[in-house]
């Protein structure tokens, strides 16, 4: 089921959630809504389930105008961060509230529902667990309960809010994988609200990524990733390295020269220009082999797990920043902390900010 | 080796005796207890079964079968059958209410709630008098409309009411607060009405708070004497309760009577705590379980 969000806006008293959303879902994609606690990714979401009511703008489930329309009649499931398992009933009841509270007309046989809740089960894989109460089981598991209960009403849409924001990385690494795959065989719509941009880009097909009850951007993972349309996208898609000044002295700063880089703004000039680099995009070298090096020392380095984390200070301008290398580079120069190397932005994106 | 172990044994009592008292004074502690009780209430009860069997069984006995007695008990239970589902009813509402909107005047509510329990029974019977007594704000009115609520049923209920407001709702409050909505949210989401919600969903999650609300509220309801007192008239086989009738049969020297009905209320307190044992048994196991075989015990039981 495609969606479209016309131009909504929330209000809760006089804090503005979300400010004039848009946003088009065709059928069978599986978007996340990404952003920090607070940006209003949850509020849309529930905006789009019933659960709460837009003060402004429309929505569109499948070309028609729902915005007025009862949860019920949306044919939507709904999966809380906290799993909302009943927990008086049995997984297998659980699962099977949706179809026991349809209208008798249309409600199944108790056979065919049992049978029901089993395929369910069996896609979750928790057949084992049918008898259990939700209280019995791990957090991954009763989160695969709450997922299974809601494909029950076989949903047009799926909505997931920050369905493994309650888990363990391990169990969340998983569980997202299985998400993807789930999604792939059941193509259905989906939207995953989630503050873990690493889940995002791994799990959806398109992000969108929300600040302060704004859309920033929306794009496949790649886009966002290689290129952010401005800084917060940048900043919140990873980790970075911010150099400060105009566009004409940003290789001065880089450079580390902050004279240079000062002069330039003292202008008069109301646009200020800022250089991210990501941390894996500065490359270290122990002899000048660029003119567009600088030099900084080696303060700490942080080398476990896959990649090794370097802090460096800018000798020039006594700023910290951060670099990544793989194991092999790192053994290859053999760095030592206190030692001084030369760094070269291998890619840079260039932004400018409105001074205030 | 000796000397590590003695000293690691050391170790184990002298960390024990940092959270718990020596033996001496935990056996003070709980010999002042059961002295407390014993004074205070293990003797006045057992007084008033020994006062009511005074004159022999046969006596205990006819001090119900007497139609003054009868009617008592009569009034008392339907008092209690109009009050108890009321103030259920009522609770259930403001609690779901407080729990799952936001509304301004939410603090008030709350506040409001608990005032009964704040208020001094005697004066709860008064407010009543004030409203609905010949030189009350509605007495004239009601006269003319030939309405009697003073010194009749209906002024009985009324005050009992008042006075057991709080015991249903305020049960339920803190426990439906810290359940959320997102249940209620899951059920709507996947279909069901606001009535299969509730019945299906809320309910099941309540029922036992609800259970202990009753029973406090209906031990409240039938042994209530203060606010009974002032709208009941003491009229005798018409509106007496049992409390009121109790002080009737004091006040005319008739101690076997009086302390035979009195045995009555005492029994309904015993049965009362019995039942409130058994609920909060049941209210405290079964959301937060470890040991499966509790859970599905608690969980079959619907």
């Amino acid at each position: 089921m495609s969606i479209q969000v016309d131009h909504v806006t929330k209000r809760f008293g006089a804090f503005t959630v979300l400010n004039d959303v848009s946003l088009h879902v065709q059928e069978g994609e599986l978007v996340a809504l990404l952003g920090p606690s607070g940006c209003g990714k949850t509020t849309l979401l529930r905006i789009l389930a019933g659960l709460e009511r837009p003060d402004d703008g429309r929505i569109f489930l499948h070309g028609a105008e729902v915005t007025d329309q009862r949860i019920s009649e949306r044919r939507v499931g709904f999966v809380f961060q906290h799993y909302a398992l009943f927990r008086h009933m049995t997984v297998a009841d659980n699962v099977a509230f949706g179809l026991t509270v349809l209208p008798r007309a249309q409600r199944p046989s108790t056979t065919r529902i049992q049978e029901k809740v089993r395929e369910l089960l069996g896609l979750v894989q928790l057949q084992a667990m049918a008898d259990r109460y939700p209280s019995q089981l791990s957090g991954g598991q009763r989160q695969r309960v709450a997922l299974a209960r809601a494909l029950a009403v076989e949903p047009k849409l799926l909505l997931l809010d920050e369905p493994f924001g309650a888990l363990d990385a391990k169990v969340r690494k998983e569980l997202r994988r299985w998400l993807r795959r789930l999604h792939d065989e059941l193509h259905i719509t989906g939207i995953l609200v989630t503050h873990d941009q690493e889940e995002a880009l791994e799990v959806a097909d398109r992000v969108v990524v929300m600040h302060q009850g704004n859309v920033e951007q929306i794009g496949t993972p790649d886009e966002v990733y290689e290129h952010p349309a401005n800084p917060f996208v940048y900043r919140f898609l990873g980790d970075v390295n911010v150099f400060h000044g105009r566009v004409s002295e940003a290789r001065a700063a880089v450079q580390g020269n902050p004279e240079e880089a000062s002069a330039g703004l003292a202008d008069g000039v109301e646009e200020h220009e800022v250089t991210f680099v990501r941390p894996h995009d500065l490359e270290l070298n122990r002899s000048r082999t660029n003119p567009d090096q600088f030099e900084a020392t080696v303060r700490y380095v942080l080398s476990a797990g896959s990649r090794v984390r370097l802090e460096l200070i800018v000798q020039s301008s006594a700023q910290t920043i951060e670099v990544e290398l793989t194991k092999e580079r790192y053994r290859e120069l053999d760095l030592r902390e206190g030692e001084v190397v030369f760094v070269h932005p291998r890619h840079r994106q260039v932004f400018t900010i409105p001074q205030s | 080796m000796n000397s590590v172990t003695m000293a690691a044994d050391k170790d184990v009592q002298w960390k024990d005796s940092l959270t718990t008292e020596s033996p001496l004074v935990r056996r003070l502690l709980i010999a002042a207890v059961f002295f407390y009780l014993t004074l205070f209430l293990f003797i006045p009860l057992a007084a008033v079964f020994a006062e009511a069997l005074q004159g022999g069984l046969a006596a205990y006995v006819e001090s119900f079968l007497n139609e003054d007695a009868l009617a008592a008990i009569r009034l008392t239970l339907l008092v209690a059958a109009v009050a108890v589902p009321l103030n259920a009813l009522f609770g259930v509402a403001a609690a779901w209410a407080i729990a799952k909107f936001d509304f301004v005047g939410k603090q008030v509510l709350i506040t409001l709630i608990d005032m009964p329990l704040a208020v001094s029974p005697v004066i709860s019977g008064l407010i009543y008098v004030l409203l609905f007594g010949a030189q009350g704000w509605l007495g004239p009115w009601l006269a003319e409309h030939d309405i009697t609520i003073l010194f009749a049923l209906p002024g009985i209920v009324l005050a009992t009411i008042f006075v057991t407001v709080p015991f249903v709702a305020r049960e339920l409050i803190p426990l439906m607060q810290s359940q959320g909505r997102e249940e209620e949210e899951a059920a709507i989401t996947l279909g069901a009405s606001g009535w299969q919600m509730f019945m299906r969903v809320t309910l099941p999650n309540i029922k036992w708070s609800l259970l202990y609300g009753v029973i406090l509220c209906n031990a409240r309801a039938m042994g209530e004497f203060g606010a009974v007192s002032v709208v009941s008239g003491h009229i005798r086989g018409l509106t007496n309760t049992m409390p009121l009738h109790v002080e009737i049969l004091y006040n005319e020297y008739n101690a076997v009577s009086a302390f035979a009905v009195a045995s009555l209320l005492t029994l309904l307190a015993i049965v009362t705590l019995a039942a409130k044992a058994i609920v909060e048994r049941n209210t405290h196991s079964p959301t937060i379980v470890t040991d499966p075989t509790s859970a599905v015990q608690a969980g079959s039981i619907r």
